[in-house]
């Protein structure tokens, strides 16, 4: 099981060259939790799981992790602690599944002690959870989307760090896939105690696997809190600029968000009410 | 997790197994190269005008006085065989350092302006300033290093870093070659000779006074660059990714880059750009170790037996005795044509 940690932001203002992207932002992380954080497009929640992993350096305040600033602290110290999955990494061309998962080990080698034991068996442990050991030989190149996730999620397993973010890491599966990732993270939560931090599009996907939910709008977090209490319509309507129905989804007992357009809404006065002859909007 | 879940045994057997296969084609490939450069190194010293048995060559080398074989082996070979595998190994281990760094093969020094400005600070001094000597050489690695300098502010933007760096570099290129080209239309028949060593890269009348330098630029940078290897092969996977495993990005970029432009200069200085040396060793080497660890030791290997081999066909296998730099170019303008199609089709990357 893993060590409690503490990873805190206080008045974190975040920007790249002139523009500021998130401003004076304080985030307690809940540790061994799963924390989802949701938000629309351009809200900073990349930005804000970035520098939460060093990858940007603020303009003001600072990332906290057990009482030391993460800015300050050797790199290859905080890797050991602190993983990143970014949203786009790269496969070299032809590397293999256990070679790459392997890279993960990078921040538990030195310049002279490269390959031990420990890094075997953890390579071997990411690819048995994340169900990619027969796929230990292939190129990582010949895989599908689905299983490229999942050599992804390995390396960062095999770093052994426990906190992990994940910056929007079903983007690009289909519904089954995104489902087997997300599983595969709670799996990791429940049985590692690893904190784990992901940053998602989907909504109603972000709200069944959070422990901790966190919306985000215009570089703030606007709330935050456990799923069931915050997830409410006034919600969605200030975070996404959306009317929409929340009730209870029956599969998951999590609340359900139902967005409202101007099409295809029954209490509008029948199906389709809104429809002009040809699909367009009626004009009244 | 599924119910064939194989035990954790026999994965971690399997992941180290695969290990093992891995380490052990880099050391056959390695060894293999390392054995062609003396080969060839031997041939170079054995072959030429006039031809030297093995015996005569190793009483030489071994500092035996031989007639006749003393000098032109001693003197003339010897320092140019040494010469040429410095100067390999240097163009080799900083053109994949770059190529890793930026993830794309166009990074190599030779096509994003380096070895161009050298070239142009080098005909400069020789045919404005009237310069000669150890004081060309001086100019030219000053000026490498600030055309790298003005490439990087240029190219210096949060994100995309690689691709602009290359793009500006290759504009740069054009420039300097333009600017080479002028004063080369300046220049006196004598200056001529010297300038155009600068332009095709040559190895002639290499002595131990022009090797040294680049030799001692080779023992210190050298180390510098395999200290980061590990560093630089975690920057393969992204720079967001490479943060994450502990690579301080910015760190190891600065350190990486003044070395490999430094052994580039160097090498530089002592025998002109050769042609596409830096550019090929690494895809080459690429190629015959796989995509698994560090490139920076077989692409330097690779580099030093391009340099070297292609100088013995330069010098003995046509009638016309040919700078090494026009044999390399030969084989590097192709491969430049179909790599530049390739990425356009696919939009790789190394």
């Amino acid at each position: 099981m893993t060590t409690a940690h503490a990873l805190t932001a206080t008045d974190l203002t975040v920007g790249y060259g002139d523009t500021t992207i998130i401003s004076d932002l304080d985030l307690d992380l809940v540790a061994g939790a799963i924390t989802v954080i949701v938000g629309p497009n351009a809200c900073g929640k990349s930005t804000l799981l970035r520098s939460m992993s060093r990858l940007l350096p603020p303009r003001s305040g600072q990332v906290v992790l057990d009482g030391r600033s993460i800015h300050g602290m050797p790199a290859k110290e905080l890797a050991r602690t602190l993983g990143l999955l970014p949203q786009s990494p790269i496969a070299p061309e032809g590397i293999t599944v256990a070679d790459l998962v392997g890279r993960g080990r990078h921040p538990h080698q030195g310049m002279f002690t490269r390959w031990s034991r420990a890094d075997d068996v953890a390579v071997a442990e990411a690819l048995i959870a994340t169900d990619t050991a027969d796929l230990a030989d292939r190129a990582v190149d010949e895989l599908s989307g689905g299983q490229r996730q999942r050599v992804w999620i390995a390396m960062a397993l095999a770093q052994d760090t426990d906190i992990l973010l994940l910056d929007e890491p079903t983007t690009f599966l289909d519904v089954s896939h995104q489902v087997e990732v997300l599983d595969l993270l709670t799996d990791l939560n429940r049985r590692r105690g690893t904190t784990i931090v992901i940053v998602l599009h989907d909504l109603n996907l972000a709200v069944r696997y959070a422990d901790h939910l966190v919306a985000m709008r215009d570089g703030e977090v606007y709330a935050s809190g456990s799923p069931e209490t915050i997830l409410t319509p006034e919600l969605i309507e200030s975070v996404f600029g959306i009317s929409a129905a929340v009730i209870t989804d029956p599969t998951s007992g999590k609340p359900l968000m139902l967005p409202i357009g101007r099409h295809h809404m029954v209490d509008r006065g029948g199906p389709d009410a809104a429809d002009g002859p040809a699909g367009h909007p009626a004009s009244d | 997790m599924t119910a064939t879940a194989p035990s954790l045994d026999a994965v971690i057997a399997s992941v180290s197994r695969s290990k093992a296969v891995r380490a052990r084609r880099r050391v056959v490939v390695i060894s293999i190269l390392a054995v062609l450069i003396m080969a060839v190194a031997a041939i170079s010293l054995m072959i030429g005008n006039t031809v030297y048995s093995v015996t005569d060559v190793a009483r030489v080398v071994l500092g035996q006085d031989v007639d006749g074989a003393s000098f032109t082996v001693g003197r003339l070979r010897l320092p140019r065989m040494v010469l040429a595998i410095v100067v390999g190994l240097s163009f080799g281990i900083a053109g994949v350092t770059f190529q890793t760094m930026l993830r794309n093969p166009l990074a190599s020094p030779d096509i994003i302006g380096i070895s161009a400005g050298a070239s142009a600070a080098a005909a400069f001094a020789i045919v404005v300033l009237g310069l000669s000597g150890t004081a060309v050489s001086v100019f030219a690695i000053t000026a490498g290093l600030l055309v790298t300098l003005v490439i990087y502010v240029l190219s210096h933007q949060a994100g995309s870093a690689g691709t602009r760096l290359i793009l500006i570099g290759i504009g740069i290129a054009a420039m300097l070659e333009a600017a080479t080209q002028y004063v080369l239309s300046q220049a006196g028949q004598w200056e001529l000779q010297a300038v155009l060593r600068w332009l095709t890269g040559s190895l002639n009348g290499a002595s131990w006074e022009q090797t040294l330098p680049a030799l001692i630029a080779l023992l210190v940078l050298g180390p510098v660059l395999l200290s980061r290897r590990h560093d630089l092969d975690a920057m393969r996977l992204g720079e967001d990714a490479a943060s994450a495993l502990g690579v301080r990005i910015e760190r190891t970029r600065l350190v990486v880059v003044i070395a490999a432009v430094g052994l580039i200069a160097f090498a530089t200085a002592a025998t002109g750009p050769i042609a596409f040396v830096a550019f090929l060793a690494g895809p080459i080497a690429a190629r015959i170790v796989g995509p698994h660890g560090s490139l920076l030791v077989p692409a330097a290997l690779v580099g030093a037996l391009l340099v070297l081999s292609g100088d013995v066909v330069g010098q003995n296998v046509l009638n016309l005795r040919y700078p090494v730099g026009i044999v390399t170019g030969v084989l590097g303008a192709p491969y430049l044509v179909y790599l530049i199609i390739r990425t356009n089709r696919s939009g790789e990357s190394l």
